[in-house]
């Protein structure tokens, strides 16, 4: 019963999560920083567009180190893909997903102050009540939209 | 500002970057697949991600805070990250989770997954910068 709902076992999610943490802490012992991967989208946009919105000063200032940041989290999966990995790995969920579902999570992250890093793993590990609220309602919300979705033969 | 900064800022940034990306790589998480198995109940073992992440990175927040210090890099106090709850906490995270369950894709997952390879995934990089500008147009017109 518990094996069914784990078939993948809890390792390879355990080890990651614990590899994602320490990246965070990293950041967090050197700089006092707690980084969380989406204000990214907002602070780049400062690059290209002059609505104040992008162009605050916190976003400003921490632009460029949110690009290095990013990057670092493509290359560390590149890493992993060139230790482990024959070949690309490429996904089979439709783009239409991928798209309709990243201009929602793009909105909903901005609006929410913070995403799966910030508020998930920084926020939830702080035990901050903004944090847990966002998670619970991220999360209520996903399974049924994921649920929903599935039952109107949508695959993948 | 960024000729005062230490030398190591960048790369710390950079290593940490690193780390978080190899994990999520680790985690799988990278594959939209994998967390729409976990939303639909197939596969639980996404939630060790988040709860070992939290774990280590609480860690981390709850020993520094309990330093009288502040951060060697930046001289900046250790403090926790909290942001105020109210109603935008909320209807931002219906949005969010409602292209999460839709897409499997978040943002730093949606980094990663460029980096083993998914170029697909672009569509939703795509997507979620034109929904955090949507969202910036929308607010700097009120």
């Amino acid at each position: 019963m518990i094996a069914d709902l784990f078939p993948h076992g809890v390792l390879s999610y355990a080890a990651g999560g614990l590899l994602i943490g320490l990246g965070v802490a990293v950041i967090y012992l050197g700089t006092g920083i707690a980084a969380g991967a989406s204000t990214f989208l907002e602070s780049t946009l400062s690059y290209v567009s002059g609505l104040d919105r992008f162009n605050r000063l916190t976003y400003r200032q921490s632009r460029d180190w949110r690009v290095v940041f990013t990057l670092g989290i493509v290359g560390g999966a590149g890493v992993y893909a060139l230790l482990f990995q024959d070949a690309l790995w490429i996904t089979d969920v439709q783009p239409w997903r991928l798209f309709g579902g990243g201009v929602l999570v793009g909105v909903g992250t901005r609006v929410g102050k913070g995403c799966t890093s910030g508020h998930g793993i920084c926020g939830v590990g702080s035990l901050a009540d903004a944090s847990l609220v966002n998670v619970a309602t991220f999360l209520a919300v996903a399974v049924g939209t994921a649920h929903v979705v599935g039952a109107l033969g949508v695959v993948p | 500002m960024a000729d005062d900064r230490h030398p190591l800022f960048l790369p710390v940034i950079l290593l940490g970057g690193l780390l978080f990306g190899f994990g999520l790589a680790v985690s799988r998480m990278t594959h939209p697949e994998v967390v729409l198995d976990f939303l639909q109940f197939a596969d639980l073992g996404l939630a060790f991600v988040m709860g070992a992440g939290a774990l280590v990175a609480g860690l981390a927040f709850a020993v520094a805070t309990r330093w009288d210090r502040t951060a060697p890099l930046t001289g900046r106090p250790y403090r926790r990250r909290v942001k105020d709850l109210d109603s935008n906490v909320v209807g931002g995270g219906v949005t969010f989770g409602l292209g999460w369950g839709l897409s499997g894709i978040c943002p730093g997952a949606a980094y990663a997954s460029l980096g083993v390879g998914n170029y697909p995934i672009l569509w939703g990089v795509a997507g979620m910068f034109l929904g955090a500008y949507a969202q910036g147009y929308w607010r700097s017109r009120d």
